[in-house]
């Protein structure tokens, strides 16, 4: 299996097909159960098997070509280039771009529901604009949420998705029960979420690493179980439905005389909700990286970091890590927060089902892949991880490559669990992963996380 | 009272499962200090693969002796399972060794998710559920109105994992294998140094690991009778509260810790509520974190600088 031993060997060719070979074995054994044999339930309900040698052996053949494709031609090109001399100034093109990509970035989200509505009309626009841009930027808020947990204070959380479930619920049964409005709800769902941030915050304070990653992941569970269970207040897995949606400063999004549309003296379409919502959440997730952005900052925000990089030299210099700790879980709970009541409001429907843990650690790759700490980071990974995924469930094309039966959809989550893998083998630091102090002595400058040890997190 | 005997019975059969995969994240997380997440999804590959390996036994092969029938789907699946678990760790977590700390568990994560939607892809999304293997049962006691039972398949995985624990605390103790892996788990470093293959040594742990959760995922298959997909998340968080409470890195711990979450999920399911049963060993999980990290059996955690 070692590509080291390949190239030592006087013939490299041989080598390489012998390696091929083994690795086209192994990878026979590996799918020899799972894909050799199909189980399916028959007509009275018993297991039989079928098998499946076609499939099995065409992939363990891709397998194969695929290690020979590597040893002979891929895995040298890669060595001729890391000897190259490697260049040290960068490119003008890559300062333009550093310095412009931000404000090109944020124009662009702005009048992207016009740029859809222009090129595919009213009727196309609407799933770009609610599948990709209402779907991404939740992700992206959500990304940015759990930023300040895991990337700013180093606090790895595994239950992000309990707070946003908070969020949901809590802006779910005020409005359904007490008629407040979307805008009354939105802070209150926020304060909620980080009441239950502290609160669950609190116990887990002397944990760390990956003790608490698990700890977090075991309260989110078990609040999605609670929500499961308790059906008279959270009717259970049937879910709440007709959940109030928001109105535009009290005119709501309906056909009748009072509505969006006929107040403005437009003709109805579902749109203009969509783009409402659009440009709701695209104000909640600037709102989460503002906030952000200037937290890092003050006092606060520095403690933060600090407490990442080291916990015993932080309490060695008289930061209060207690306090420090759980700022960090009320701020990014209660960004989950309002994105979950954002999101029960969009939806119109909330179920447990969105509350899973693949929620929390959809989030957490997103902002590990991103690069903990940087905000463009996450917000480049939230495009890709679910425009990636979303782009999967409108692969039509490829029914026609495999036959009717194959459904891109069922593929979104393994390609997605694999992607996670191969990113982390890639840049186990994430996509950005540089770090920019937020004090300096004259100029700014931004570091490689690599030359960051981190110590006691 | 023959109510809480036979919840015991149930709770230990149960917990045996558990203690067999908290093996495996205990050995894990001593020797490379990572949560290895996707065990659990390794345990519900190998229930998939005893189910498989089951079927081509008694359909194609038409072996009508349940007894050799399930000791070559327990080896078979051994052994499969371990090579799962063998190229798991060389494509997913060898190349993170020595990154930082939050790499290798998002591999795992993300492994964990390609597993358990790998069998579904491949498998389909439906339950599998096989007619019971082995029937028969003895009376302990019987009081008229309520008759406390140990069925013959309660007392195979009894015997079966006590068998395997003695083996398997033969293999850490006085082989050679185990000796280079207390070795690593104290210092890589040094172990290498003093001729230890650490790469190797990892290997075989994970090897060993699966092996043992393959052993949980056939005795499974014929407890319950039946598995999908999603099977591998709980029974893995259960698994490493498990390994938690007794005290992770100890072996002895990831057995009894196995047990006492069985025991305390029978005993919750019969006495309170079979809802909130989950609810009940995850809150072990968070209790025991916060209150005794190091667990039952487990040395401290000593914090230098």
């Amino acid at each position: 299996m070692t590509t080291t031993d390949v190239h030592k060997t006087p013939n490299p060719v041989a080598a390489a097909i012998r390696d091929a070979a083994l690795t086209a074995l192994i990878s026979f054994c590996l799918f020899l159960p799972l894909v050799g044999f199909l189980t399916i339930s028959n007509i009275r309900n018993e297991i039989v098997l079928t098998t499946r040698w076609v499939l099995l052996f065409s992939l363990v053949a891709i397998i194969g070509l695929g290690r020979l494709c590597y040893s002979l031609a891929i895995y040298p090109a890669m060595q001729r280039r890391a000897l190259r001399p490697v260049k040290t100034e960068v490119p003008a093109w890559r300062a333009a771009l550093g310095k412009w990509f931000i404000p090109f970035a944020i124009g662009f989200t702005i009048v992207y529901p016009f740029i859809v509505i222009a090129t595919s009309g009213f009727g196309g626009a609407l799933k770009w604009v609610d599948n990709f841009g209402i779907q991404i930027l939740i992700y992206v808020m959500l990304g940015w949420g759990l930023n300040i947990v895991v990337g700013l204070a180093g606090l790895l959380d595994l239950g992000y998705v309990a707070f946003y479930a908070v969020g949901a619920y809590s802006y779910a049964l005020l409005a359904k029960e007490f008629g407040f409005s979307f805008w009354v709800l939105l802070p209150l769902a926020g304060c909620l979420a980080s009441f239950w941030g502290v609160l669950l915050g609190f116990p887990v304070l002397r944990l760390r690493g990956d003790y608490l990653a698990i700890v977090t992941l075991a309260f989110g569970e078990i609040i999605r179980i609670v929500i499961v269970n308790f059906v008279a207040l959270t009717n259970g897995y049937a879910g709440i439905s007709s959940i109030p949606r928001p109105s535009f400063f009290g005119i709501p999004f309906t056909a009748d005389d009072d509505g969006f549309a006929a107040v403005f003296h437009l003709p109805f379409t579902p749109i203009y909700r969509t783009i409402f919502l659009y440009y709701l959440i695209l104000a909640l997730a600037f709102l989460t990286c503002y906030v952000t952005v200037r937290l890092r900052r003050l006092p606060v925000g520095r403690a933060w970091e600090a407490l990442r990089e080291d916990e015993i030299a932080c309490r060695s210099l008289g930061i209060n890590t207690t306090n420090t700790k759980l700022t960090a879980f009320a701020m990014g709970a209660m960004f989950a927060g309002f994105a979950g009541s954002f999101f029960a409001a969009r939806q119109g429907f909330i179920s447990p089902e969105s509350f899973t843990f693949l929620e929390s650690a959809t989030i957490l790759a997103i902002v590990v892949l991103g690069g903990m700490g940087s905000q463009v980071g996450v917000a480049i990974a939230a495009i890709a991880m679910i425009g990636g995924t979303e782009i999967m469930r409108d692969m039509d094309f490829l029914k026609e490559i495999f036959g009717s039966t194959f459904d891109p959809t069922q593929y979104r989550m393994l390609i997605f669990g694999f992607g996670m893998v191969l990113i982390m083998i890639w840049r186990p630091r994430g996509l950005i992963s540089t770090r920019t102090p937020s004090v300096f002595l004259k100029e700014r400058k931004t570091i490689s996380a690599d030359l960051i040890g981190e110590g006691h997190g | 009272m023959d109510v809480f005997i036979q919840q015991l019975i149930n709770g230990i059969t149960l917990g045996s499962i558990y203690g067999l995969i908290a093996i495996g994240y205990t050995m894990v997380f001593g020797i490379i200090g990572m949560v290895n997440f996707a065990h659990g999804d390794v345990f519900m590959v190998s229930v998939f693969i005893s189910l498989i390996a089951l079927l081509i036994l008694t359909t194609f092969l038409g072996i009508s002796s349940i007894a050799l029938a399930l000791l070559i789907v327990l080896v078979v699946a051994m052994v499969f399972t371990a090579l799962v678990n063998w190229v798991i760790e060389r494509v997913a977590y060898r190349p993170l060794r020595g990154s930082f700390r939050l790499a290798p568990l998002i591999s795992a994560i993300g492994m964990s998710i390609f597993l358990s939607n790998f069998v579904q892809v491949t498998q389909g999304p439906r339950n599998k559920s096989i007619p019971p293997m082995i029937q028969g049962e003895f009376v302990l006691m019987d009081h008229g109105n309520y008759a406390v039972t140990l069925s013959l398949k309660q007392l195979i995985i009894w015997s079966v994992t006590a068998v395997l624990l003695v083996c398997f605390w033969y293999l850490v103790a006085k082989t050679p294998l185990g000796r280079a892996q207390r070795a690593c788990e104290q210092d890589q470093k040094m172990a290498a140094l003093v001729g230890v293959d650490v790469d190797r040594t990892i290997s075989m742990t994970f090897v060993i690991a699966a092996a043992l959760a393959a052993v949980a995922g056939t005795l499974y298959l014929m407890y319950y009778g039946v598995v999908s997909f999603a099977d591998g998340f709980v029974p893995g968080v259960k698994a490493f509260t498990a390994a938690v409470l007794g005290g992770i890195g100890s072996l002895p711990g990831a057995v009894i810790g196995g047990i006492l979450i069985g025991l305390i999920e029978t005993m919750w399911s019969a006495y309170f509520s079979i809802d909130y049963k989950d609810v009940a060993a995850f809150s072990v999980l968070a209790i025991t974190l916060i209150f005794l990290p190091q667990g039952l059996f487990g040395r401290p955690d000593v914090e230098k600088v």
